[in-house]
């Protein structure tokens, strides 16, 4: 009972701390709106292909993916800042578990991110892709899927960096090529042979490859069906969350 | 009563002991001080009592549980002000509380009531839903001790709490602790390196270098055993003045320093009036006359070999932790 509260109220803290970062809450929107608008429609632009969908339709979820990435990936900042600041110090000596407070940040930063993505997901109708309810009930499940395994990547790569440059580099080298690496903006099903293994350690792939089933319906030939997407993510899920409990619990 | 019982605590960093066999009591209701220069393990051995470090060997009882297998036990009856700022600064001083509130397990119904009465004390009440970033670093620390006080801990932990503080923030803070000690059912740990702050406030004082204690006592009797206070006259006539005071045996010691004669006396206040009439009898006219009692300034350098002043390292971390609260 005592773990759930300290949980909770953890999770408020960081969901309160989202919604107080007006500039940076109004800049993550601006972000996906200029790939789907402006690279969407300037590469869609170059890309003949007749597929039964645009090539902007095609991004869409696969901007949705990179918007949680990019969110979760930065929000696993937190840790740093908290460490730096000294607040983690009054986390760490309170009379709760390593894992109740790797679960709250966890949840907290997954909240802020699944934020984000129903954000890019309400843009659709802007370029032209139809959202319907049953799409939103059904890709939420997915987005919180894919959160849960990039923020625990973010958190577990925090957890052993000292300064926010040396994350921030590290950000980098992760955040862009599991982005381009998805399929996200193009087909990974023809990419050479010594790219595609990083395709599929990739979580993402699969969480992208199951909104764009959803999002593009019957048009979208799917290289892996959708519960095998929705499977594998869950694996990834589960060792992230276990590898994050395991770092959080080393680190003094 | 003992609040806090250690037994030959130790911890070793590699070759380092940072903290060697360390054994110490610390009585119900009153304020101990752990006085000591940079380095010289004082911050370790809360750390370790507060269970934020395991010992190498030894251990210790806090409110009568074993902060080895009891930690979590050891970590409900303590509250802690770190050296370092450790507050929110993107909530308000109020939601800092309620998440402490939250983290401690306080029950709902006292909650509230709880951290009024805590605002109340630290006199933050009327800021109290505005951002801790909008707070001076005096109302920070202020709002650190409301907050280890949320759960009522039975032993509060202060960590150098008044380090880069101006004097008159760190006046207040005293008057807390005065105030919680008359209040509430409390034992306080507090480390310094403010000799002034350790004299006022302490009931003991251990003096603490390279890791073991030194020196163990109530503030009154480390300065009683240092010897006595001394009375500096200045006279037209050193020499001859120091002669007659010999002569007339009054003194434990007499010396001639910086153009005045320092005289060590045991009870300077009784003594007095003989030293002027030494002067008087001899014809020796005084310029001034001063009356000086030990500080434990000079308690700690009796002990250690050194100054506390020398130890600068300790200034900085306070000045760093200043300039990262401005950071934001």
């Amino acid at each position: 009972m005592s773990e759930l509260r300290g949980i909770h109220t953890l999770w408020k803290r960081e969901v309160k701390r989202f919604f107080r970062e007006r500039t940076r809450f109004i800049a993550s929107f601006v972000q996906p709106l200029l790939w789907l608008t402006i690279f969407g429609a300037g590469l869609g632009s170059a890309v003949h292909a007749t597929l039964g969908f645009s090539y902007q339709e095609f991004i869409f979820p696969g901007i949705i993916g990179q918007t949680l990435l990019f969110t979760s990936m930065f929000m696993g900042i937190s840790v740093i800042w908290d460490r730096q600041f000294g607040f983690l110090k009054e986390i760490l000596v309170a009379p709760i578990s390593r894992i109740s407070i790797f679960i709250g940040k966890m949840l907290g930063v997954s909240t802020d991110s699944m934020i984000q993505g129903m954000i890019v997901l309400m843009l659709g109708p802007l370029i032209g892709v139809k959202i319907t309810l049953v799409m939103v009930a059904e890709i939420i499940p997915i987005m919180f899927l894919i959160t849960l395994s990039t923020v625990c990547i973010g958190l577990i790569l925090a957890s052993y960096m000292n300064s926010l440059e040396s994350y921030g580099t590290i950000m980098t080298f992760v955040n862009l090529p599991m982005f381009l690496l998805s399929g996200a903006l193009f087909p990974v099903n023809n990419l050479p042979p010594w790219l595609q293994w990083a395709v599929y350690i990739n979580p993402l792939t699969y969480g992208v490859d199951a909104m764009r089933t959803i999002i593009l319906g019957s048009a979208y030939v799917s290289p892996t069906p959708i519960y095998v997407d929705l499977v594998i993510l869950l694996i990834f899920d589960v060792i992230f969350i276990l590898a994050g409990t395991y770092a959080f619990s080393l680190r003094k | 009563m003992n609040m806090i019982e250690t037994t030959n605590l130790t911890k070793k960093f590699g070759n380092l002991t940072a903290v060697d066999s360390v054994n110490i009591d610390v009585e119900q209701g009153t304020i101990f001080g752990l006085l000591g220069p940079n380095g010289a393990g004082k911050s370790t051995i809360i750390s370790m009592l507060c269970t934020i470090l395991k010992p190498t060997s030894g251990t210790a009882l806090v409110n009568g549980y074993d902060i080895i297998k009891q930690s979590a036990m050891v970590r409900k009856s303590i509250g802690i002000v770190f050296q370092d700022p450790s507050v929110d600064d993107r909530l308000t001083g109020k939601e800092n509380l309620e998440m402490h509130a939250d983290l401690y397990g306080v029950p709902e119904s006292e909650k509230r009531s709880q951290i009024e009465k805590m605002l109340d004390l630290v006199e933050l009440s009327d800021r109290s839903n505005d951002f801790v970033r909008n707070y001076s670093s005096g109302m920070r620390r202020r709002l650190e001790i409301a907050r280890s006080l949320v759960h009522t801990p039975r032993v509060l932990f202060l960590d150098e709490p008044t380090i880069g503080l101006d004097p008159q923030s760190r006046d207040h803070i005293w008057s807390y602790i005065r105030e919680l000690m008359k209040t509430e059912d409390l034992t306080i740990v507090l480390t310094t390196h403010y000799m002034e702050e350790a004299d006022k406030l302490c009931d003991k004082i251990a003096i603490v270098d390279h890791g073991q204690i030194v020196a163990l006592d109530t503030p009154h009797s480390l300065k009683e055993k240092l010897g006595g206070e001394t009375i500096t006259v200045k006279t037209q006539n050193n020499l001859l003045y120091m002669e007659k005071i010999k002569e007339a045996g009054i003194a434990k010691n007499t010396i001639i320093a910086g153009g005045e004669v320092k005289i060590t006396v045991d009870r300077a206040h009784t003594i007095l009036s003989q030293v002027v009439d030494t002067a008087s009898k001899n014809g020796i006219v005084i310029e001034s006359i001063s009356l000086q009692e030990p500080q434990l300034d000079d308690v700690f350098l009796h002990y250690t070999g050194r100054g506390l002043r020398e130890s600068g390292g300790k200034e900085l971390s306070g000045m760093g932790a200043i300039r990262r609260r401005q950071i934001k």
